[in-house]
């Protein structure tokens, strides 16, 4: 219960666009059991499935985008690093 | 040469080789042992067995291995090359030879480096450190991934195609320290500390395969206890699978090639994120229409619950009642008004027949004095002029006498 009340919260406060995909995904999955779990108001549920909704699409297109980024520590900086073309 | 009072050991050729064979073959240490020369007169014939010399400045000593010893060779032998081999001395009575039948061969060096291996795997065991109660769990989905390896070497490429291919949405710190010579164990041991800095998920710790020589840096007891003192847990992937390194059983989690290292950290691939993803897009779509099927089914029994409840069926049957109320009421007072009428016709007829009217038409007259317009009822009233009304008009009379 309280955390699904800490979830919803945050979907409140957080645009779906500003959050990293394990937070979307952490976020998806409890509000999956939001939905399934208590007997919400419909409007409540209503609300939950497109903020669910919006969380894949933003899953999916992260996923989509997804570049692995590499750095190079040297000492202790961290700089760009360039990978040889093979 | 005089022959000794007593008699020498008469012995036939086969006799003496036998001889000198058991002694040989009962030797433990001629039996299990390791000789250290340079190979030559290497010799490979079809039949897979292999022939050749050892030898040393002062002198030499006939080898051969046996197919099955030769086809388990980890590395290739050449005319020169300076080894150790591993055998039990035998006597080849045909030619009246000794011979050493070697099951093993190592580079030269490779012995004495394989005697530290174990003394210090022995040490460093004692202290505790390759306790599997020391082992971490590797995370299976890692933000950030740390690299200890050469910046130039196959290892690097292939570990960062591992990861660009599984998990793309992951980071990589790399901290590039040259992997053999030297130099490497303290720069091995700087490049974990300064990636633990950062705080990395997990740390993959890497070298493609070489000799044992080349990969000795990843047994050098520094080395070995950054990996255990590593904060983030470490997965070690050094050589090929065949390759054991002190590191290896320091790290929390040994992988047989780099490659392999990258795959064990990456346990949640981009397909399986997205076979994720789309179990809780449906999940999240049947569950909506699951809630919204449930709300319409709520609502159609309602309905039916309302329809049984309704007051329709009382306003139907109370609507029976007004109107039968209502008609009773009409033909209550229709009743009354025929009554009413007849009474009517009865004092209208009575009137009727009280209406002086009718009895003028039947040939009676009213006649009214002119003078003072009082009816005249008797003889004596007669006088002057009167008028004399009958059923269609009047007319004026006069009474004279």
């Amino acid at each position: 219960m309280a955390k699904t009340s800490k979830t919803s919260k945050t979907s409140e406060t957080l645009e779906t666009s500003a959050l990293t995909y394990e937070q979307a995904m952490t976020e998806l999955e409890s509000l999956v059991e939001a939905l399934e779990g208590e007997q919400n108001p419909l409007e409540d549920s209503m609300k939950l499935f497109e903020r669910g909704q919006s969380l894949v699409m933003h899953c999916g297109a992260l996923l989509e985008a997804a570049q692995l980024k590499v750095q190079k520590l040297v000492g202790e900086t961290m700089t760009a690093f360039e990978e040889e073309s093979e | 040469m005089q022959p000794t009072l007593f008699s020498s050991v008469h012995l036939t050729v086969s006799q003496l080789t036998f001889h000198i064979r058991k002694q040989l073959e009962n030797d433990p240490t001629l039996q299990d042992v390791w000789v250290e020369g340079e190979i030559s007169n290497l010799s490979r014939p079809a039949s897979g067995h292999i022939y050749f010399t050892l030898k040393d400045k002062n002198a030499s000593l006939k080898c051969m291995m046996w197919k099955p010893d030769a086809a388990k060779l980890r590395i290739a032998l050449q005319d020169g090359m300076a080894v150790e081999a591993h055998g039990r001395i035998t006597v080849y009575e045909p030619q009246g030879t000794y011979q050493l039948a070697v099951n093993l061969i190592q580079p030269k060096g490779e012995g004495a480096l394989y005697q530290e291996f174990l003394r210090l795997k022995a040490a460093l065991e004692a202290e505790g450190l390759f306790d599997p109660e020391r082992k971490r769990p590797i995370p299976e989905f890692p933000r950030v991934v740390g690299i200890v390896t050469s910046g130039t070497g196959a290892a690097l490429r292939d570990m960062l195609n591992t990861l660009r291919r599984r998990l793309p949405l992951t980071k990589v710190i790399l901290a590039p320290a040259p992997v053999q010579g030297v130099d490497a164990p303290p720069a091995l041991v700087k490049a974990l500390q300064s990636l633990n800095s950062q705080n990395p998920d997990v740390i993959l710790l890497a070298r493609g395969g070489g000799s044992i020589e080349d990969l000795w840096a990843f047994n050098d007891e520094r080395v070995v206890r950054a990996v255990a003192d590593s904060k983030a847990p470490i997965i070690c992937g050094v050589g090929h699978e065949t390759d054991f390194t002190l590191s290896d059983f320091a790290a929390d989690l040994r992988a047989p090639t780099p490659t392999a290292a990258a795959e064990l950290a990456t346990r949640i691939t981009l397909d399986d994120l997205y076979s994720q993803l789309n179990y809780q897009a449906a999940r999240i779509t049947d569950l909506i229409s699951g809630l919204l099927a449930e709300q319409k089914a709520l609502i159609s029994a309602f309905a039916s619950r309302m329809k049984y409840v309704s007051p329709e069926r009382r306003i139907q049957s109370d609507t029976q009642t007004l109107d039968e109320l209502s008609r009773r009421a009409y033909s209550a007072l229709t009743h009354r008004i025929q009554l009413q009428a007849r009474h009517v016709d009865g004092i209208s007829k009575r009137l009727q027949s009280l209406n002086p009217e009718g009895i003028l038409s039947r040939g009676y007259a009213i006649i009214t004095r002119k003078e003072d317009g009082k009816v005249v009822t008797q003889v004596s009233q007669a006088q002057g002029e009167m008028k004399v009304r009958v059923s269609d008009g009047e007319f004026e009379v006069r009474r004279e006498q």
